[in-house]
């Protein structure tokens, strides 16, 4: 192993480190006296050109290599999961360019694509070192990104609560990692699960079962770590929550099943109905029927749209959760393709409200009233978004939701086992249906009461269409012709 | 050929969406070509299909090869004669909604896919595509009744959408099990209804996935005691989604019944076929019995059609042939019926006189006003009561002889129902249109002005349902000969050999 082979197997991460320093030599030395949007729009340009450099880099390659122990391990599948986030990164740049909320666009810019690389090293880590490295790098970067907003008390506040839980969360997920290590003598997964072979349940491997959920819980806002979630999403910028609720969403939950299913391979014990052993399984099912559950029914009452996805997102967390507990190569293959699918949803739905916020002046739900007159193609985006996360065929949720629910029942088919959760995963599903449906007819069905006839149109900035559109279209296009990206994603990680 | 009445309906859709601007008589003429178009090719591709009792593939090609989920269109004689309904309520019920101003462009958008959606329903012959069009029909629904809808529209599109969505939600966990179950006997993953039907599923698995199934598609049928957005989704919509509503999407769900609930589990449906004739009797007899109290005019439709769908669920709790053909005789019959008398109250009377309310109505001396929709009402009441001649009559004739074979009680009750149904019918018939009030006092001032007279779309719309009733009750082997070779086709025989013979 040599410095070179590193820097070429991490091609696609160097594009993007290279990128974020450029964006930010750009403004800082040629745009400074531009208007912000022109900083913006320039900024954003040169970041996507980056970010579609390194997914062309990326999807080139389609070997395995593995590198330093698991330190940095590259396949098809990880390649995919990449070329997903730079996707997404791509799409928050072009939301953001809109924005007004700062000056410094390449301090912010920057931020974004650093945490992209966070996310991208994130997914190649097979060491624990390497993950809690990359966790950190990415945390650190939204923490920033959340609070970017200084005018904007709400955000100060939703970013030191964002910042405290996850300063608590990282100091779980260490305490648990340096326990692993204690027991197994290697930070390395597989060689975790190989030296924790044979030794039963010990408390100590309990206890670090139960704080690496903790750590990761709170990474992918699941109940009951989920409380920075609600207040980051309504007080972060758009853009930044968007992010957080999208391509961050990916890379943790695509790390947190490579740690439980390979890490923890052997400690798994069971979540089967009336049937639990200890193990990681039930552990992630009660953080699994909770999220679904608490994030479902308190839904229900937000009036703020924002909000009203940030519990959405914690309800999700609970689906897909499932798919982790699953446990099985299809079940990997179905919660990645309901978390990307779910990003590209979510991305689409926050880029609505920043519209409809910046129109208005306020995401509550009153404010989409009347958005079928003022802005048709805009509210049909909305429509799609919001029907594909209640999975209403053919759009792309509900082939996710199928995929990820068939896995799970199909995981322990002797006894239907895991059927419990199924059943509680759809009853909620068919609560979530309700909330959605409250912010359509907002949109379609509410008359404006404040004087106005509701039928001045909403300007919509052009990119900001076209992506919204472009991310509607994904959403259909994924529901009904969902056979390729699961193929693409079949494929357990890092074998 | 048949696929193409799924196809030019959400075409129809796409040119609404993309007309410039407001325009209701393009919107209107759009949607009723669209309509026609459809028909047409449902009566064309019936015509060419070989025998009826086959289940003759459309299209079929692979959709999700991991979850073995096709893209498989087909038809045998139920799903023919069940998409020929289709085609003559959509033609009926755009010319009842001639009169839409309002946002029309929109209107015959979700009405268009609606009827897409339900088209598909009944052509699927893959699990997942008929789930996915089941569920599609629920959003169009919505939007129709809150939209465009009358008395607590909002409310009652809520209700109706949310019970949807839980019955199909109570179909998706069915689903998933038997995937699961099937997968582990066929050894590949299938959603093929045709393959799953040959599948025997253990008794235990059948006892609880069986009626969680055929409840599910219930709620949507209008099963007693989950009936009541039937009513309510009834009555807030505006006319034309009332007659979809009752005039094919109630059978969307009478249909799942059939065709997923009954034909995966037929033991699941001898255990229960107990239960499901009591609570479809005790929907008969509960749903006229509360149409006769009624005050407002839509809603005795509306309670009559929880009674008629009530024979429908009794025709399939028989298990025997007799029973099975008239409870799909019956679905046919009354999406024609009862868009009919939808069509009279919602249309003829209520964007006239502007109430329905029994005790205005009986000032208005509406049986002169209108002489065309009296007589419009009288012709579908008798055809609703089961007068010979009629459609109604040799369908719910075949229920009650199917039924009279497994549940004897069952048929009479069901009788003392129909007797009950010609008392609404006729207090309707009085109080609506022919009960000349005390006029005297003359405290309503409405009965002095002119009404607009009946429309031409109108007249041309209830002829056209008039004489399909006529047609089907006169020579009801028109429809049989479809209906009585597929109930014989092996699809159906672990089914039938449950129930008796006759």
């Amino acid at each position: 192993m040599n410095y070179l082979q590193i820097l070429q197997l991490a091609a696609p991460e160097t594009v993007v480190v290279i990128t974020a320093l450029v964006v930010l030599a750009a403004d800082l030395l040629a745009l400074r006296e531009q208007p912000v949007r022109i900083r913006f729009g320039l900024g954003a340009a040169i970041a996507s050109v980056g970010c579609l450099l390194a997914i062309f880099l990326a999807v080139g390659r389609h070997d395995h290599v593995n590198i330093a122990n698991g330190t940095f391990v590259v396949d098809s599948l990880t390649n995919v999961v990449k070329a997903a986030i730079l996707g997404l990164t791509i799409f928050t740049l072009v939301l953001s360019t809109s924005s007004k909320f700062t000056e410094h666009v390449g301090e912010y810019l920057a931020l974004i694509l650093l945490a992209t690389v966070g996310m991208m090293f994130l997914v190649s880590a097979e060491d624990l070192l390497m993950i809690f490295i990359s966790l950190e790098l990415l945390s650190l970067s939204l923490y920033v990104l959340t609070a970017f907003n200084k005018r904007n008390i709400r955000a100060a506040e939703a970013a030191l609560k964002y910042f405290l839980f996850g300063g608590m969360a990282a100091a779980f997920t260490l305490f648990g990692m340096s326990l692993l290590y204690g027991m197994s003598g290697s930070t390395n997964l597989p060689e975790i699960a190989k030296g924790l072979a044979g030794k039963g349940l010990d408390p100590l491997l309990i206890v670090a079962i139960v704080t690496t959920v903790i750590g990761f819980g709170f990474k992918v806002a699941a109940v009951p770590f989920h409380l920075w979630a609600p207040d980051a999403y309504e007080g972060a910028p758009t853009p930044s929550a968007a992010f957080i609720a999208t391509g961050s969403k990916v890379a943790s939950f695509f790390i947190l099943a490579k740690v439980m299913m390979i890490g923890f391979a052997g400690a798994e014990g069971s979540g089967v109905w009336r049937g639990f052993i200890s193990g990681w399984m039930p552990a992630v099912a009660v953080v699994a029927a909770l999220s679904m559950v608490l994030g479902n029914l308190t839904a229900i009452v937000q009036t703020s749209v924002k909000r009203l996805l940030a519990y959405s997102a914690i309800a999700h967390a609970g689906y897909m959760l499932l798919g982790v507990l699953a446990n099985t190569e299809t079940s990997q293959a179905s919660l990645l393709f309901y978390v990307i699918t779910y990003a590209v949803t979510t991305l689409g739905a926050f880029g609505v409200v920043q519209v409809v916020e910046e129109a208005t002046g306020s995401d509550a739900l009153e404010s989409f009233a009347g958005l079928s007159r003022r802005a048709p193609v805009l509210s049909l985006c909305l429509l799609v978004f919001l029907l594909s996360l209640a999975g209403i065929p053919p759009l792309a949720g509900f082939i996710g939701k199928f995929f990820v629910f068939s896995a799970v029942v199909g995981a322990e088919a002797k006894h239907l086992g895991l059927l419990w959760l199924v059943v509680l995963a759809i009853a909620m599903s068919a609560v979530s249906f309700y909330y959605y449906l409250r912010v359509l007819k907002a949109a379609y069905v509410t008359d404006r009461t404040n004087g106005a006839d509701g039928t001045d149109v909403i300007k919509v900035p052009v990119a900001m269409l076209a992506v919204l559109v472009v991310l509607a279209v994904l959403v259909v296009v994924m529901g009904c012709a969902p056979a390729g990206l699961m193929e693409l994603l079949s494929g357990a990680p890092g074998h | 050929m048949l696929a193409w009445t799924i196809y030019i309906s959400f075409a129809g859709v796409l040119v609404l969406m993309l007309l410039p601007r407001e325009d209701a008589r393009t919107a209107r003429g759009v949607a009723l070509l669209t309509a026609i178009a459809g028909f047409a090719v449902a009566l064309f591709g019936a015509m060419q299909q070989g025998n009826p009792g086959e289940i003759a593939t459309i299209t079929k090609c692979a959709w999700i090869p991991s979850l073995g989920a096709n893209y498989h269109l087909a038809a045998d004689g139920i799903s023919l004669t069940l998409v020929v309904l289709t085609g003559l309520a959509a033609i009926a019920g755009i010319l009842f909604s001639w009169n839409i101003e309002k946002r029309t462009k929109e209107f015959f958008a979700f009405y268009l896919a609606l009827i897409g959606g339900v088209y598909g329903v009944f052509l699927s012959f893959d699990l997942l595509l008929l789930f996915v069009f089941y569920e599609l029909t629920i959003i169009p629904k919505y939007f129709l009744i809150a939209r465009w809808g009358s008395t607590r529209k909002e409310y009652g599109a809520m209700k109706l959408a949310l019970y949807s969505f839980v019955g199909s939600h109570l179909v998706l966990i069915g689903l998933i099990a038997a995937w699961v179950v099937a997968k582990g006997q066929l050894g590949q993953a299938s959603l093929d209804l045709v393959e799953l039907s040959k599948v025997q599923f253990p008794i235990g698995f059948q006892k609880w996935a069986f009626p969680l199934v055929f409840v599910g598609f219930g709620i949507l049928a209008g099963l007693w005691p989950f009936h009541t957005w039937a009513p309510t989704g009834h009555v807030a919509a505006p006319t034309a989604g009332s007659m979809l509503l009752a005039g094919v999407v109630m059978k969307l769900g009478a249909y799942g019944c059939l065709r997923v609930a009954m034909v995966l589990f037929p033991d699941g449906a001898a255990m229960w076929s107990t239960e499901i004739a009591t609570l479809a009797v005790i929907g008969i007899v509960y749903g006229a019995g509360v149409a006769l109290v009624q005050k407002d005019f839509k809603f005795v439709i509306g309670y009559s059609s929880v009674s008629h769908m009530g024979f429908v669920l009794l025709g399939l709790a028989t298990l025997n042939t007799v029973g099975l053909s008239g409870a799909v005789l019956q679905m046919f019959s009354h999406g024609i019926i009862a868009g009919l008398l939808f069509a009279v109250v919602g249309r003829m009377l209520y964007d006239r006189t502007h109430t329905r309310d029994f005790t205005e109505l009986e000032f208005m001396g509406l049986s002169r006003k209108l002489p065309f929709a009296a007589v419009t009402f009288v012709i579908a009441g008798v055809a609703s009561m089961g007068l010979p001649g009629f459609s109604g009559f040799v369908a719910e004739l075949q229920v009650l002889m199917g039924a009279w074979q497994a549940f004897p009680t069952a048929a009479v009750l069901a009788g003392v129902g129909i007797v009950v149904g010609v008392a609404y019918t006729l207090r309707a018939v009085q109080r609506g249109f022919y009960a000349d009030g005390d006029r005297t006092n003359g405290t309503h001032e409405t009965d002095q002005h002119a009404m607009e007279p009946i429309t031409v779309p109108e007249r041309i719309g209830a002829a056209m349902l008039i004489a399909t009733s006529l047609m089907i009750g006169l020579c009801p082997s028109l429809l049989l000969n479809w209906i009585e070779p597929c109930l014989n086709s092996p699809l159906f025989q672990r089914l039938l050999a449950k129930g008796g013979a006759l």
